[in-house]
């Protein structure tokens, strides 16, 4: 597997009225060709902007990378003028987003939206980007393709606009797809039918796939490897097998605890106590060990390092430091973990 | 559409026959009557005037005879200038009043987007400031302290400019000038205000992750956008133009129909009177339709039939 995109100690920071908030303290990642990696984590966790950063699409002038370096194939992202972004954003890497609503733009003909990326990143003439976004339209599986190409986004249903901003970040045939939350906003069964059209898209164009979600249901199904990021940092990190029938980190254990399952019924729903940390007064120490019942008196002080599980499983906590007390997942997490091994991690 | 349009028309020619009755009725409430007293007429002659021009009927007669004359056309003849027919003076009023109000209104307009355009797109900068500030100076100062400025340096002082009168087009440009500003500032802080917010939506996100270009970001995607609400405040504007320049056209010495407006309910000049308030209605019911039809051309969200929806 090649090394498609590589991130290093990236570090997000928005200046507010208040002061800076470091919405992403040091993330490291990488992502390999044809895979798809899934970004789990609370609201506020810092997948969307880790994920802005890669787009160059951070809120301008607050947001900015402080520090860290974005490697697309080996070459620098981070620094790269707007203009110079512009030749990237659409052409290798694009982007799915969380509100298909409002993501067309509501006086523009559908055609033309999925067109404009063509024009602009092949080279295209009218009438061979009309041809081709009439395809792309086929390919995401919108009936009457020519009919629907010349209607305006009021005409089409929410899962049927994301079908069409799918379109629109495949037009250039992209090496990274990133999808925020692409699922969130629609209804379960037509969140399903997205999830099919994006397994078989990746299957058809070999694009790698950044996944961003907080449903581990979600995951579940479309995943290769997972990171799970929590306030601003990535915590853990494995394939979806090492996450979700071998997690390391506590607050992995409280995602996976907190979801519900059909027979789940007889216990009580768990739930992580507590609320994120404030990122404009980052907390000393582990961030999670306020909320963490498993914290050690070395969280309180040192932030723990990424500990090594197996050669594709890493977890920042210091539980798996070889002094540590050897602490187990709590029952129930143990029970959804079995629960897992039990459906083949199938939700 | 052209079901639409008609349904439309219907419905004009109804309000107008209201607007109509209702300013012929209130005309009349008016204290005065045509002749005034320092007419130097005799009892017999004014009996004999009154009976001319149908004065002395009751005045639900008069209105029944107004009406029947307005269905076919006819405005009835102006008592102020003796047997010229009222359509005749509005004619010869319309013109300088058109030209006047048309060249402020693009101008204004198209200056008041560009001034919005910049503000917005250099969000809480320099020019976002100084376009504010010329936006509320000239939503907040009367046209006529313009006129004044306009007329004392550029006509006065610098002589550029005739000081007032009608006849070339270098008559027109100080009190197009003058007139212009008001829609100016008015367009560039209704522009301003939705392009900051049409510039932050997600779709401009969408078309930014597409690898468009800022230029296309804000003319293609944004502006287009951000002139819809525009368009219903540029209906009414464009009204108040005709019937506001009616100060300007005072300054000027313009013989438009405001000042013919004016000089009119002086004198007590019914038909004229009636005239130009029908005329006055009837362009503010044409215009809110065209502005009607233009949100159509602008919005496929508000097209009016005809689609395939």
């Amino acid at each position: 597997m090649s090394k498609l995109l590589e991130v290093k100690d990236l570090a997000v920071s928005f200046n507010t009225y208040n002061g800076e908030v470091q919405a992403v303290r040091g993330v490291n990642f990488e992502l390999n060709k044809g895979e798809t990696l899934a970004i789990v984590g609370e609201s506020g966790s810092g997948k969307s902007v880790t994920t802005s950063a890669l787009m160059g699409l951070l809120p301008k002038p607050a947001g900015f990378v402080k520090s860290g370096q974005i490697l697309y194939q080996g070459e620098d992202l981070v620094g790269k003028s707007n203009k110079e972004m512009a030749k990237i954003r659409g052409k290798e890497i694009s982007m799915v987003f969380q509100d298909p609503m409002s993501s067309l733009n509501p006086t523009m003909k559908i055609g033309n939206q999925i067109m404009e990326g063509l024009i602009k990143h092949q080279n295209m003439n009218r009438t061979e980007a009309y041809k081709k976004a009439i395809e792309l339209l086929d390919l995401v599986g919108i009936p009457n393709p020519e009919i629907r190409a010349k209607q305006f986004p009021h005409q089409f249903s929410g899962g049927m606009r994301q079908r069409v901003v799918i379109a629109i970040a495949l037009a250039c045939n992209p090496k990274i797809l990133i999808a925020d939350e692409p699922t969130t906003a629609l209804d379960v069964t037509i969140q399903a039918q997205i999830l099919e059209l994006m397994k078989s898209i990746q299957k058809e164009t070999d694009s790698a796939i950044i996944f961003i979600t907080h449903d581990l249901g979600v995951v579940a199904n479309v995943a290769d490897r997972v990171a799970v990021m929590y306030a601003g940092k990535i915590v853990e990190v494995g394939t979806v097998d090492d996450i979700f029938y071998n997690p390391k980190h506590p607050y992995t254990w409280g995602l996976i605890g907190s979801m519900p399952t059909l027979d789940s019924s007889e216990d009580e729903l768990f739930t992580i106590p507590g609320s994120p940390p404030d990122l404009l007064n980052p907390p000393k120490g582990d961030a999670f060990a306020p909320r963490n019942k498993f914290a050690l008196e070395i969280d309180g002080v040192m932030e723990p390092p990424m500990f090594k599980v197996s050669d594709t499983h890493y977890a920042a906590t210091w539980l798996l430091h070889p002094d540590a007390p050897k602490i187990e997942p709590p029952e129930s997490v143990k029970k959804r973990m079995h629960g897992f091994a039990k459906t083949g991690g199938d939700e | 559409m052209v079901r639409y349009i008609g349904k439309r028309v219907g419905y004009m020619l109804i309000t107008l026959f209201i607007i109509a009755t209702f300013s012929f009725f209130l005309m009349k409430m008016l204290p005065g009557s045509p002749l005034n007293a320092e007419d130097k007429l005799s009892e017999e002659q004014r009996a004999i005037v009154l009976e001319k021009y149908g004065l002395n009927d009751p005045v639900p007669v008069q209105y029944v005879n107004y009406i029947s004359g307005l269905v076919q056309g006819d405005l009835g003849i102006s008592f102020a200038f003796s047997n010229t027919p009222v359509t005749d003076i509005l004619m010869d009023r319309v013109g300088p009043s058109a030209q006047l109000g048309a060249q402020a209104l693009v101008l204004g307009t198209i200056l008041g987007v560009i001034l919005g355009l910049v503000a917005a797109i250099s969000h809480n900068g320099f020019l976002d400031y100084t376009s504010t500030i010329i936006a509320v100076l000239g939503t907040s100062i009367p046209n006529f302290v313009f006129a004044g400025i306009l007329q004392y340096v550029f006509a006065s002082e610098l002589e550029w400019f005739p000081v007032a009168l009608w006849g070339s087009f270098e008559h027109s440009i100080l009190p197009t000038i003058a007139l212009m500003i008001f829609p100016m500032a008015t367009a560039a802080r209704f522009v301003r205000t939705e392009m900051v917010e049409v510039l932050g939506s997600n779709f401009i996100t969408t078309a930014r992750a597409k690898g468009v270009s800022e230029p296309g970001i804000v003319f293609k995607h944004g502006l287009r956008n951000a002139l819809i609400p525009l368009v219903t405040v540029i209906g009414p504007l464009a009204v108040s133009l005709m019937t506001g320049s009616m100060v300007i056209e005072e300054i000027f010495a313009i013989p438009g129909i405001g000042e013919q407006f004016v000089n009119s309910v002086m004198v007590n000049d019914y038909p004229t009177i009636m005239g130009t308030t029908l005329m006055f209605a009837f362009l503010f019911i044409l215009i809110i339709l065209i502005t009607d039809l233009l949100y159509g051309l602008i919005d496929p969200r508000i097209r009016i039939s005809g689609g395939d929806r």
